[in-house]
């Protein structure tokens, strides 16, 4: 399963603006609550956290340099 | 939809006057739907209105003559925009374009003018708001102009890689950034973060991988960091 942004529903206004914004349609308001309905699709563009006036969502990112990557898919 | 009296009370430029100076203002309000993607206002053409943000997210940004675009702000509901070219006569100093389906509101340079005669409580409001834009865009002059955040990003990315054990998705123990907390770290805005990574990106130094920075190039990296050989 894909990474996906982090969502605080408590903070959560239902303002509908990362659902506006989002390119691939992995938003959705459900109960005046958003939640991620399809992970796959997300790109991780991170403008659903540009535009939340709330702090509700988080897009962090892991920084990892290319060895870690290697190493991991010989093993 | 008509202009709604209990919107204009929630609009920061209209605070503090009665239900009846807002009545009067309310005739010079004009609607306006745009459509996601669509432009609002072109830089360079003349200014002909000031907005406000009913609902949506507006970006206001300027592009360079090779593509590169620079965002000055993000707007909310509330927030203004195309003021400073209405009220000094020249054209709009920056594009906008909805970010979403946005709902505007809207005053002609002229009824604006009037208003401000007419009603000085407003005039008191847009000098703080025009104030708190000139502050914000001398903090933006300064990220772009005096400090080097590209090179105190790459400093960051190298101190917060990890590059021992397995990339697995439930791995707590991995350092995760956002991008407001690398610009908190670098004392940028978020806004200069991402045209950073970018430039980073460009440099050949890193690559963006969906959630992850993959440093691909650790010592030109470094070299953009000022950081010396084997001190990371």
């Amino acid at each position: 399963m894909l990474v996906k942004p982090i969502l605080d529903e408590a903070l959560c206004n239902g303002c509908g603006l990362c659902v506006d914004v989002c390119r691939c349609g992995a938003l959705v308001i459900v109960k005046n609550i958003i939640k991620i309905i399809d992970v796959n699709d997300c790109g991780y563009c991170t403008e659903c956290e540009l535009v939340c006036p709330t702090g509700a969502i988080q897009c962090p990112f892991e920084i990892v340099v290319e060895e870690s990557i290697e190493i991991t898919f010989e093993e | 939809m008509a202009v709604e009296i209990e919107v204009l009370k929630s609009i920061p430029y209209f605070l503090g006057l009665s239900t009846a100076e807002l009545e009067a203002v309310k005739k010079h309000v004009f609607e306006q739907m745009v459509e996601k993607n669509d432009m609002i206002i072109m830089e360079g053409d003349p200014a002909n209105a000031v907005y406000f943000v009913v609902s949506g997210a507006v970006k206001v940004f300027k592009t360079s003559v090779e593509g590169k675009e620079q965002i000055l702000c993000i707007l909310k509901p509330g927030e203004s925009f195309n003021d400073i070219a209405v009220f000094d006569g020249g054209p709009n100093p920056a594009s906008a374009i909805a970010m979403t389906p946005v709902l505007l509101y809207g005053i002609n340079k002229s009824s604006m003018e009037a208003i401000l005669r007419e009603y000085p409580n407003l005039a008191a409001n847009v000098i703080r708001i025009l104030s708190k834009k000139v502050r914000h865009f001398v903090s933006l002059v300064e990220d772009l102009s005096f400090r080097r955040v590209t090179d105190r990003l790459a400093k960051l990315l190298l101190e917060y890689a990890t590059d021992h054990g397995p990339i697995g998705e439930q791995d707590t123990a991995r350092p995760r950034l956002t991008q407001q907390e690398m610009a908190a770290v670098v004392g940028t805005a978020r806004e200069v973060v991402g045209r950073s990574l970018k430039a980073l990106e460009e440099e050949g130094a890193i690559r963006m991988d969906r959630h992850r920075i993959v440093i691909v190039n650790k010592k030109r990296l470094k070299q953009i960091s000022g950081v010396g050989a084997g001190a990371v």
